[in-house]
């Protein structure tokens, strides 16, 4: 019986904290909510930076979270919201890079050393065929 | 050559991330640049601690360099920086203002009481709103700022006797080289 209290008590404490993790912000519609989630889950929180705006529960990231809010009232586009919040923090506060000369070896970077490992080892595929001997090698104390 | 190329392919690797040990290490990832850097600072009007009936803003600081040190009571870095700056604030030669951030005036006022104020004027950002625009994301954080109100400059983190030698003193230098 004790226990059950004891589970009945944490569940409500999971409740409160989970209902504190919500700011009051109301939205005109289900779709405005949904591209509010959208565009701070794309957007770092500069406190804990391994937590997107949505997530963060730091005080900075909430203010921030009622900037975009306010913003998006006055009818400012995502775009435009994100531009605000890079002209301050740089481009830092999105997770997804923007295509840019800075930022080229990180977008083109894994595929470029993909594409050097295949030529690679198209070319020493293709050197092995042609100096392979037509019959078989003779027994070599390499053979591994 | 073909049976070496598996022992260059490692020392490249190692090498890489042997570079990147060596790049975490003097570099503080958790560091955000300022896209700020070489932009006008961004327009404010702050109320002074000391009289909050009084605002100060941009256009009255232009035509000479000065020094934004956003602080906190409640911030424990800004009390390690806080003796280098009792220290140091008044050698600089250009005005230093302390920008309290976040911060109820009182505790703000007890804790300079208590430390030392080496501010030529501190003012307040209760609610952080202006230090948003100024791209403050935690304290401490020292911006350098021209005479032509333009941000040359941004410190995150606390300043430190070797940062201020080697890096802060001769910025303030060459700016005052270029406005006589």
């Amino acid at each position: 019986m004790k226990r059950r209290h004891g589970i009945v008590l944490l569940l409500g404490l999971c409740v409160a904290f989970a209902a504190h993790a919500i700011d009051p912000l109301k939205f005109d519609s289900r779709a405005q909510e949904l591209r509010f989630q959208h565009l701070t889950r794309e957007l770092r929180c500069l406190v804990c930076q391994n937590e997107s705006l949505l997530d963060s529960q730091a005080e900075l990231a909430q203010q921030m979270r009622h900037i975009i809010y306010k913003q998006m009232q006055d009818g400012r586009s995502d775009a435009q919201i994100k531009q605000y919040l890079v002209a301050r923090y740089s481009d830092y506060v999105l997770y997804d890079p923007p295509l840019k000369p800075t930022t080229w070896l990180l977008w083109f970077g894994p595929g470029a050393i993909v594409l050097l490992g295949a030529a690679g080892l198209l070319f020493t595929v293709r050197k092995r065929a042609r100096s392979a001997p037509a019959a078989p090698p003779p027994v070599d104390d390499e053979d591994w | 050559m073909n049976r070496m190329l598996p022992l260059i392919g490692f020392v490249l690797l190692a090498g890489l991330f042997g570079f990147g040990i060596w790049w975490n290490t003097r570099h503080d990832q958790r560091e955000v640049p300022s896209p700020l850097i070489g932009k006008p600072a961004p327009a404010f009007s702050l109320p002074l601690l000391d009289d909050p009936a009084t605002r100060v803003n941009k256009a009255e600081m232009l035509g000479q360099p000065y020094l934004v040190n956003v602080f906190a009571s409640w911030c424990i870095a800004c009390g390690e920086e806080h003796p280098v700056l009792m220290q140091e604030a008044r050698q600089l030669g250009v005005p230093v203002i302390g920008y309290n951030y976040k911060d109820d005036p009182d505790a703000a006022k007890a804790w300079l009481n208590e430390h030392g104020n080496p501010y030529s004027m501190v003012v307040t950002d209760r609610s952080g709103a202006t230090a948003i625009d100024f791209g403050v994301y935690g304290a401490p954080e020292t911006f350098l700022i021209d005479a032509k109100g333009i941000i040359r400059y941004k410190r995150i983190g606390p300043l430190t006797p070797e940062v201020i030698a080697d890096v802060l003193e001769p910025k303030i230098q060459a700016l005052k080289q270029e406005s006589p």
